[in-house]
């Protein structure tokens, strides 16, 4: 056997936590590629996305309500992105990781739980900025020419991206980790049908129309369309029904998380 | 591994259970642990009444008792994950709760459901933890003591004793002064348990306090310095395995079945009683001493009975255990 030092087994203790920005690094660089490896996430936060920005690219002009449509498409795609990151991936792995007690060891660690939540949420927003480059590329490619503001596209992804995770962390914290994943998956394909997110609110039905276009979903596709393809200033009313939810869902889960 | 081979084998010296412990941690600090008077219930069922014991630095300490008898949730309270209902809780002189942060660097946790991640595979977890410490353990060392460095399986694929031992790891590799094992050994053949227990040898030598839970009266009368027993959410028994076991003296004897106990029993010298604890199994408890064995003797003699596999000795822990916790079965 080697001794690593000279006490008799070699495992006299020398406690200390490494540096506060070592372990967040650690931690968020983990979070980035669990996330990266994993099948299904893949197919949820880049393959679908990308299909179906492919696929309703080539829809007839006249059925998406804009020309070319490809414009019309990829603010969609780009909330649909989010929605895939922040709500369904965060939710499902949270879910799990609760089931098989790894929030109570990393709690216990000098990680702690804020520093799991902080590299939850830096680990969320780099693989946005990762989905985010590829959609713009092959949005691009497809002949994609958005208007508008970059910072207010990029102020209405970061709102989504808080409405949806604390959203998410609610779903993780409170049912059991099989609900989570049905649920968050199932929302997930709801919310691209109905939710207002790649078809506005207002091709739905007249009667829910008012409805969904409360839903974070909703807000989110919306403002981003007014934004990049509408050219219009930060749309005020997306960024309150974003700030409401990311509310309602943050206080919620704070009250009711459960870690174990 | 010769180092390790001697106290594999080798029993504690029965008169000082502390001989050959580091004693420097013990005269420089406090308590590793001190508990008062902790009270937790969940709904109507209370889990901690009272519950109150100090864990000296240094050495192990084995939290020993039936299932439901609280042992974990004064393990999760020790750990900050819970909040006792009444009570104070001090781990090396600072509030869990309050002082999470200053404890977390150096109390490591082994939980009874791994915590790990399922896709994880065993080195890169452990250096991942590692990576979280100021001077962890070097990993491959760790990996090759627990016979980790060929696993190669994720977690959720890994033989449950292969978790166990990648649970145990991470609960050490930070290098920490003070280890919380919650049932260490459940799960494990008969290898990964001698392993473990390797492992809590070498812990304790190099000054490491241990406080782990468990139900297996050999894990603690092996490993334990000092035992805590535990029921219906009260200390009921603390010290050392020697010291709970000493001046109870038994004799176990097998014959045919059916003896005539009340008439053995007038002939044993007062303060001994006589029960056959299975038909033809006889124990015989309390004042036992030579007088007892000539007694038994004469008796058997008279009455033509030979007394088969006739031994004396001090009454084993779980002898102890289940006459303080009872023999009813738990649910």
């Amino acid at each position: 056997m080697t001794t690593s030092s000279s006490s008799p087994g070699g495992l006299a203790p020398r406690p200390g936590a490494a540096p506060r920005s070592r372990i967040l690094a650690a931690q968020t660089g983990a979070e980035i590629r669990m996330t990266l490896r994993n099948g299904e996430q893949l197919l949820l936060t880049l393959v679908i996305p990308v299909l179906l920005l492919v696929g309703l690219s080539h829809l007839p002009a006249d059925v998406v309500g804009h020309s070319p449509a490809i414009d019309a498409v990829t603010p969609g795609i780009l909330a649909l992105a989010v929605i895939s990151t922040a709500f369904t991936g965060l939710a499902i792995a949270t879910g799990f990781e609760r089931r098989y007690g790894v929030l109570t060891l990393l709690g216990a660690t000098p990680l702690g739980r804020s520093g799991l939540l902080v590299a939850k949420t830096l680990g969320v927003l780099a693989v946005e900025v990762a989905q985010v480059a590829l959609i713009a590329v092959v949005a691009w490619l497809l002949g994609w020419q958005p208007v508008g503001s970059v910072p207010a596209a990029v102020v209405l992804l970061v709102l989504g991206t808080a409405a949806f995770a604390s959203l998410g962390l609610l779903l993780a914290g409170t049912l059991r980790a099989e609900a989570t994943l049905a649920v968050a998956n199932g929302l997930y394909l709801l919310l691209i049908a109905v939710g207002g997110v790649v078809i506005p609110a207002g091709r739905l039905p007249a009667t829910v129309e008012p409805l969904v276009s409360l839903l974070p979903s909703a807000a989110l596709g919306q403002g981003l369309r007014d934004v990049l393809l509408h050219g219009e200033s930060l749309p005020l009313g997306s960024v309150a029904v974003l700030l409401v939810w990311t509310a309602i869902g943050g206080v919620a889960a704070s009250r009711t998380f459960r870690w174990s | 591994m010769s180092a390790n081979a001697g106290s594999r084998t080798d029993r504690r010296p029965a008169a000082d259970p502390c001989a050959g412990l580091p004693r420097l941690a013990s005269v420089t600090s406090p308590d590793a642990v001190v508990l008062e008077e902790l009270r937790i219930s969940y709904g109507a069922t209370v889990a901690l009444d009272g519950l109150s014991f100090a864990v000296p630095a240094g050495g192990v300490t084995a939290l020993l008792g039936p299932n439901g008898a609280g042992k974990t949730s004064t393990v999760e309270i020790c750990e900050g994950y819970r909040r006792p209902d009444s009570g104070r809780v001090r781990v090396w002189g600072l509030d869990p709760q309050r002082d999470g942060a200053a404890l977390r660097s150096r109390v490591g946790v082994m939980l009874q459901d791994g915590g790990i991640y399922a896709s994880a595979r065993a080195l890169p977890m452990l250096r991942h933890l590692a990576s979280f410490y100021a001077d962890p353990l070097d990993v491959d060392d760790l990996a090759a003591r627990l016979g980790l460095d060929s696993v190669r399986a994720t977690y959720r694929r890994m033989s449950g004793g292969e978790k166990q031992r990648l649970a145990l790891a991470c609960a050490v590799v930070g290098r920490p002064d003070l280890v919380f094992l919650d049932e260490p050994s459940a799960g494990m053949d008969p290898q990964t348990r001698l392993a473990a227990w390797d492992l809590v040898e070498q812990l304790r030598r190099d000054g490491v306090t241990v406080v782990l839970t468990t139900h297996l009266m050999d894990e603690a009368e092996r490993l334990a310095d000092r035992v805590v027993i535990v029921d219906h959410g009260r200390v009921v028994a603390e010290g050392s395995p020697a010291g709970l076991t000493a001046g109870l003296e038994v004799l176990t004897f097998g014959a045919t079945p059916g003896l005539d106990l009340a008439g053995l029993s007038a002939r044993l010298p007062a303060g001994s009683t006589v029960l056959e604890t299975r038909p033809g199994h006889y124990r015989v408890e309390g004042d036992v001493g030579p007088a007892t064995l000539s007694a038994i003797g004469e008796w058997c003699s008279t009455h033509g009975v030979l007394p088969r596999e006739l031994t004396t000795g001090r009454r084993s822990l779980e002898d102890v255990f289940l006459d303080l916790t009872g023999r009813e079965l738990r649910p």
